[in-house]
């Protein structure tokens, strides 16, 4: 069972996608697990051969259980002994132990896909559901914490025909797990980080000039949001001030070499959650903001991924939009830097020596003083404000 | 493209913002108070309201007529405008 974040300690396993036998390929989707946050998609790091499944489905099990064998490549079918023990079993979706603490799963704005990521469907369930034409999102269990059945489905299927569309419902402890979840990592932050918080504006006349003018080529499909350029440069920008992309572990700093830039997305009806791009740094503006399309989607209607959840090496979060001016964030631990933006307004700026109006934008770092000093966190603010400066090197 | 009427013009938002926001009721939209304020979508929520007015009207809306998608009365006044003179 991989561990989905610092304060998760069980999952169930809702799902397996896959079955003795069947090749599977290092990043596949092999199993779903429900935790605290939501239902997430398990995925499998290494390559090889399912050879038992070890935990049946609807069974909760502490983080660190094994959940399956794998078979690699080197090892052959009719070698493979009956004991596991002597098999030297790989385990299955062994998550990073530097696991996020907080990504907190997250549904939301389809009042009917947050009770699907809630919801305990049965495989079979699932089954007749698609065979049905059932959308799963619009079900609602029995009773509280109960799982789907094919009964329900049944029943579903029947109402189909007379009421089009099912009453949407939304679970009714999903609001206090996710409270939960967030209280947890939190609380672990406030207690064990030193936070240290500096703030700059950044004259982003630039970069706003070159967005407008690039998005007026563009079919309104392929046009790129402000936060987009941003993302980008704060990847770039960390590569000059490492000690800020990494996790506190164990009392030391483990510096990333990748930087996944974990995005803190508000949910619809409250909670929010912070899955990454992976490696940001080494993409262009395109495709972040296709990443950034994928992510957001699969945040509000579908799934995560157990690696988006688990592997921010740093947070981003964009709280500009409801009209604030600067973030004064808190860090996800283990991580140890979080960096806010706030409202792209214009504002009297001095230039040269004259007032002058530009588009000016209030960016913040908040960073675990453990790990790195004021002097360090500065430069990476000044870092992110000179890359803003030359838009077209950012693509 | 077909010119549209008002009412089709609201009844198309409408989908638009339901499919973003469900729990959204169009009754409650006050017309001359700010959508965004209203419905609480983000910008990446807003650009998925004018990629599917875009592809169910078959116009083009610019960046730079976003604001004019403000409020729901400015929102109907500046598409019907747009589809009947979108060629």
């Amino acid at each position: 069972m991989p561990s989905l974040g610092a304060d998760m300690e069980a999952g169930t396993l809702v799902e397996w996608l896959t079955k003795p036998g069947d090749e599977v390929k290092r990043g596949q989707v092999v199993a779903v697990v429900e935790t605290q946050k939501g239902a997430v998609d398990v995925e499998i790091w290494e390559a090889g051969t399912v050879d038992k499944l070890i935990v049946e489905t609807g069974r909760k099990v502490p983080v660190g259980e094994l959940l399956a064998l794998l078979r690699t490549s080197g090892e052959s079918t009719t070698a493979v002994p009956e004991t596991p023990e002597t098999l030297e079993p790989q385990r299955v979706a062994t998550v990073s132990a530097l696991a996020i603490a907080s990504p907190s799963r997250v549904e939301t704005a389809p009042v009917s896909a947050v009770a699907s990521a809630r919801l305990r469907v049965s495989p079979s369930a699932r089954k007749l559901a698609e065979e049905l034409g059932i959308d799963i999102t619009l079900m609602r269990a029995t009773e509280p914490g109960a799982v789907i059945a094919r009964a329900d489905i049944e029943r579903a299927a029947k109402e189909k025909t007379t009421t089009p569309v099912a009453t949407r419902t939304t679970t009714p402890d999903w609001h206090a797990q996710m409270r939960i979840a967030i209280a947890a990592a939190m609380s672990r932050s406030k207690r064990e980080i030193p936070h240290y918080y500096l703030a700059t504006d950044i004259d982003v006349t630039a970069v706003i000039r070159w967005l407008e003018t690039e998005n007026l080529k563009r079919s309104v499909t392929e046009r790129l949001l402000p936060v987009v350029p941003f993302m980008r440069a704060t990847a770039l920008a960390l590569h000059e001030v490492p000690e800020l992309n990494g996790f506190w572990v164990d009392g030391a700093f483990q510096p990333s070499a990748a930087v996944h830039l974990g995005m803190a997305i508000a949910m619809r009806g409250g909670g929010l959650v912070a899955p990454a791009i992976h490696d940001a740094d080494k993409k262009g503006l395109d495709q972040l903001m296709a990443d950034l399309r994928d992510l957001v989607t699969r945040v509000r209607s579908g799934r995560l991924r157990s690696s988006e959840m688990s592997d921010p090496t740093v947070t981003f979060t964009n709280l500009g939009e409801q009209g604030v001016e600067s973030v004064f964030g808190v860090i996800y631990p283990p991580q140890v830097a979080i960096i806010g933006l706030g409202r792209i307004t214009e504002r009297p700026w001095v230039k040269d020596g004259t007032v002058v109006v530009s588009t000016v934008v209030t960016a913040t770092l908040a960073a675990d003083h453990r790990a790195s000093d004021g002097h360090r966190g500065g430069l990476f603010l000044a870092a992110l404000g000179r890359l803003l400066q030359e838009p077209e090197r950012l693509r | 493209m077909i010119p549209r009427s008002r009412e089709e013009i609201r009844d198309i938002i409408f989908d638009a913002l339901g499919a973003i926001a469900p729990e959204v009721d169009p009754a409650m939209i006050v017309p001359d108070r700010s959508l965004r304020e209203q419905v609480d979508i983000d910008s990446f929520d807003f650009l998925n309201f004018i990629i599917r007015l875009h592809e169910t009207l078959g116009i083009d809306i610019p960046e730079k007529d976003y604001a004019e998608l403000f409020t729901l009365d400015s929102a109907i006044e500046y598409l019907v405008g747009r589809c009947a003179t979108h060629l």
